[in-house]
């Protein structure tokens, strides 16, 4: 068994994950665990921009930007959570910029600074300038800044290290009343080295988990295949709950068919929605804001134009994104990649030709919870000392139930920089806590399953199945029949993946075994969805149940927790145990949320 | 920067602007694949697989269709799927680029289709190589941004200008499909390559940097950029259409420029 000791271990390495480095590495010992090279991150694929009052090309302010993002995520959002982020935007844009950052500018040399669904001026009056971006490769450039700045600090990587299991202890703690809990404490990380087979153990006083989302539960989604939520199924397994994971946000404009993403940079650049009649129809859904609404918003319209029979093409099943109007010279600069992909993967020349998209799942608003020094809680009143968590892994929660776009970004240099700095300063003045007798037992036995089984499954037939029930059932409409559909579904296939077989049994970058490991994750946190969905009877930000349409603060206004416990049960399924914690709130109440 | 757009009309002719999507065509190929895991042997050896795809596939998807439906052992490094990580370099038809950005219908599929792991790097299984020696010459010349003085307390700024005098090479994804289609590298593993100068470029030119003579120091070396011989198959390869041969060609003028 090899064991390596530092005082932080960060798990991801996109943007959040070397966001926390640069700060951890500075202060502390540090190690970078990412299964993927870290410039081959999801983060690199944002393209649209990064949002921050900076008010470069017209007034605007934090607390505008702290409102909007209340709003959009319909007051689900931790009201102190929000207003860090936004006012700390600032400088995280900034910091970026010393850092290298190449930003699109303003002719005086400011940052560049256009629009972006749901962000607004003064409360809600009209859409404001607020995402700094590059082009539309905003996420590449993040990603390449970052990793360029690990190097200049000497960061160290351990790449293709996938982590599959935390290792903790529960201590016997009292709580001021006297009463006991067992209180949760890290001890490290198991991981798996791919290019060799073998496992290390990571000791560690801090571990912040950044290991991104899990889009790929979804058929048609802008993610990564390597997105399967390890990092949040790592932490379900070993007690810790998932937070509001009912919401998923379904963005416009994938590609059809492919879920390819076409940034809403396009509408912020002035590219609108058509039907097949041509018509402009997000004029009738948000007349004010039109197809800048917010995402969940968008993505609604544009299914029930197709369901009423509006959708274009042969099987009239996607809506199309028009950018004819544009001049383009301005589409060449400032929308160069996406209009390469419709060229590339649809053939369809956008200076002529609509695009045909369709909603594509895009990014899990819950998570890990967390607060809002990026602490993981073991419940609702405990952290765990020197667990943390940041970006899309992560709910601390500022994206509620819907988040703006650019909002992520964004909650990735903030909240990173955060989590890394705690961590590191955590473990400044903590003990290493001992490992347990045998750190590698569950984690050994995991993979001996997958490689020693001899069923007759295969892995991409059962993954296949799960994506195709959750687009079906868990999209952006719901009812409670189609949740139920998907919940037996993920049954059914939990009872298949326990007939699997893998047909790589060797040691070297066996990718056959982590794909079969992935999609244990997926199933469970498909689970996880379904369920809060099906308990969720309400339609608020991302999750819309058809069954009940409206939006019900007074059962509602609370975070779902869904917790791994054996002798609970949740909706019907075992295993599962289900709490609320309250939302924060600081000075925004309710309201209705139009535009 | 920003102009504003027109307002665009309530409701248009379709008719008049056409609008993508159409049958997809179908056809099978042959997928021929340059197979290599000491574990089993330590000879490469080609394997075919014959695949039924579609017209809208890539050749990332002919690759999965072989590991999850016929041999889960192929091994390959991908995952955006859209051109964006820089995973998937491979040799296909003997040109190196990235599966997730070939079309099957864009390659001749009468004859088999060759996939192979790119050269000049250590094979370690399959289409997987050992990428560490590339991101060695990325890291040697200093690949982030080094800017003297005080740093600005409030927000610094950048011409549109100089802002734009180095974009080209800021689009790199580090795919090494340019570094090794290089003839020069394949025969000196030693030689920088031409990433490691694109990368170098983007920081030379930036106007905010002020490294630009260490980075200039380090490629003037025996290994640096007079190895190239301008043979262009590293702008053929670049997959997100960066000049590479031109990048290199302006940081030997400014090599030449700063000794005089
Ligand atoms: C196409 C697209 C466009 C987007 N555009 C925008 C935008 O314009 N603006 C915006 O604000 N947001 C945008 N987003 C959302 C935003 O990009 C992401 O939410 C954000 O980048 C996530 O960053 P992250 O650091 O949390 O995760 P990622 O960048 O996904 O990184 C995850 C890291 O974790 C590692 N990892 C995962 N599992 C393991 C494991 N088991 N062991 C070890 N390592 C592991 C991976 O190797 C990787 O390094 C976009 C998203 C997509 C998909
Ligand atoms: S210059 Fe082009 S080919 Fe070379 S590593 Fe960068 S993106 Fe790849
Ligand atoms: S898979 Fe990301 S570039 Fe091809």
């Amino acid at each position: 068994m090899q064991v390596h000791k530092y005082d932080v271990v960060i798990v991801g390495a996109g943007g959040a994950g070397m966001r926390a480095a640069i700060e951890s590495g500075q202060r502390a010992h540090t190690a970078v665990l990412t299964k993927l090279y870290p410039t081959r991150s999801h983060t690199g694929a944002a393209q649209g921009g990064m949002c921050a009052a900076l008010a470069n090309v017209e007034e605007d302010n934090w607390e505008w930007h702290t409102f909007d993002t209340i709003k959009g995520g319909d007051y689900l959002v931790d009201q102190d959570a929000a207003e860090i982020m936004a006012k700390e935007a600032i400088d995280a844009v900034l910091d970026l910029e010393k850092m290298g950052l190449p930003f699109n500018r303003t002719p005086e040399g400011k940052i560049d600074q256009r629009r972006f669904g749901g962000h607004t001026r003064d409360h809600g009056k009209a859409p404001v300038r607020r995402a700094c971006y590059a082009a539309d490769r905003t996420g590449h450039m993040i990603l390449q800044t970052l990793y360029q700045n690990c190097v200049k600090h000497n960061v160290e990587f351990y790449n293709e290290y996938y982590a599959l299991d935390l290792l903790t202890v529960e201590e016997e703690a009292t709580r001021e009343d006297g009463s006991t809990y067992l209180q949760k404490r890290v001890a490290g990380v198991v991981s798996y080295d791919l290019a060799t087979g073998e496992l290390h153990v990571f000791q560690a006083k801090s571990v912040v988990f950044a290991s991104g989302g899990a889009g790929k539960v979804f058929k048609t989604t802008s993610n990564a295949h390597t997105l399967t939520g390890d990092g949040m199924g790592i932490a379900f397994r070993r007690g810790i709950p998932l937070e509001d994971m009912e919401f998923v946000q379904f963005h416009p404009t994938g590609l059809a068919g492919l879920g390819i993403l076409l940034s809403e940079a396009a509408r912020g650049e002035g590219g609108i929605l058509r039907n097949s009649e041509g018509e402009r129809f997000m004029e009738r859904y948000a007349p004010t804001i039109k197809d800048l609404a917010p995402r969940d918003i968008v993505a609604r319209s544009m299914a029930n134009e197709v369901r009423e029979g509006r959708g274009c093409g042969p099987d009239k099943d996607y809506v199309l994104l028009d950018l004819t109007h544009l001049e383009p010279a301005h589409i060449d600069a400032k929308l160069p990649d996406i209009t390469e992909f419709a060229r590339t993967y649809l053939g369809v020349e956008p200076y002529t030709e609509p695009v045909p998209v369709f909603p594509t799942a895009h990014y899990v608003m819950g998570g890990v919870p967390t607060n809002i020094q990026g602490e993981v809680h073991q419940d609702n009143d405990h952290t765990i000392p020197g667990l943390y968590a940041a970006g899309e892994v992560a709910c601390v929660s500022v994206h509620g139930s819907n988040r703006l776009g650019t909002n992520s970004l964004l909650d990735i240099n903030v909240f990173g920089k955060r989590a890394g700095t705690y961590a590191a300063e955590y473990a400044k003045t903590a003990d290493f806590v001992d490992l347990p007798e045998n750190p590698l037992v569950e984690t050994q036995a995991l993979l001996d399953n997958v490689r020693q089984a001899d069923g007759t499954e295969r892995i991409a037939a059962i993954r296949k199945d799960l994506q195709d029930t959750m687009d079906a059932n868990m999209q952006v409409f719901r009812t409670g029949d189609t949740i139920k559909k998907a919940v037996k579904d993920i049954e059914g296939l939990r009872e298949r993946y326990a007939n699997i077989s893998i047909q790589d049994k060797g040691k070297r970058f066996n990718l056959d075994l982590l794909e079969a490991v992935e999609l244990g994750f997926l199933l469970d946190l498909a689970e996880v969805m379904s369920v809060s969905a099906l308990g969720r009877e309400e339609s608020r930000g991302g999750h819309f149940r058809e069954d009940f349409p409206d939006r019900d603060d007074e059962r509602f206004m609370k975070h779902s927790m869904v917790y791994k416990d054996e002798t609970a049960e949740m909706q019907g399924i075992k295993g599962l145990r289900f709490d609320t914690k309250p939302v924060t709130f600081t000075r925004y109440q309710p309201m209705e949320r139009k535009y | 920067m920003s102009t504003e757009a027109v307002e665009p009309a309530s409701k248009i002719d379709l008719a008049a602007v056409g609008g993508g999507g159409g049958e997809i065509p179908q056809f099978d190929i042959t997928l021929r694949v340059r197979r290599y895991n000491p574990e089993v042997s330590e000879e490469a050896e080609w394997e075919d697989f014959t695949l039924t795809m579609f017209g809208t596939d890539r050749v990332l998807d002919a690759l999965h269709k072989v590991k999850w439906e016929h041999d889960g052992s192929l091994s390959f490094r991908r995952s955006c799927a859209h051109g964006i990580c820089g995973s998937d370099a491979m040799r296909i038809n003997g040109r190196n680029r990235l599966a997730c950005k070939t079309l099957l219908k864009d390659l001749d599929t009468s004859k088999p289709i060759t996939v192979e792991a790119i050269k000049g790097l250590p094979v370690e299984k399959d289409l997987i190589v050992d990428m560490e020696p590339f991101f060695q010459s990325y890291r040697e010349i200093m690949p982030f941004l080094v800017s003297k003085g005080h740093e600005p307390s409030g927000e610094r700024y950048q011409s549109p200008e100089d802002r734009e005098r180095y974009d080209d090479t800021t689009k790199c994804i580090l795919c090494a499909a340019c570094t090794s289609s290089c003839p020069v590298f394949w025969t000196d593993g030693q030689y920088f390559g031409p990433a490691a100068i694109v990368n170098a470029h983007r920081f030379i030119f930036d106007s905010r940097d002020d490294a630009g003579d260490m980075r200039l120091e380090i490629l003037n070396d025996k290994e640096g950029v007079w190895r190239c011989r301008t043979t262009f198959n590293c702008t053929e390869a670049c997959p997100r259409g960066i000049q590479v041969t031109k990048a290199i060609a302006e940081v030997k003028q400014a090599v030449l420029a700063r000794s005089m």
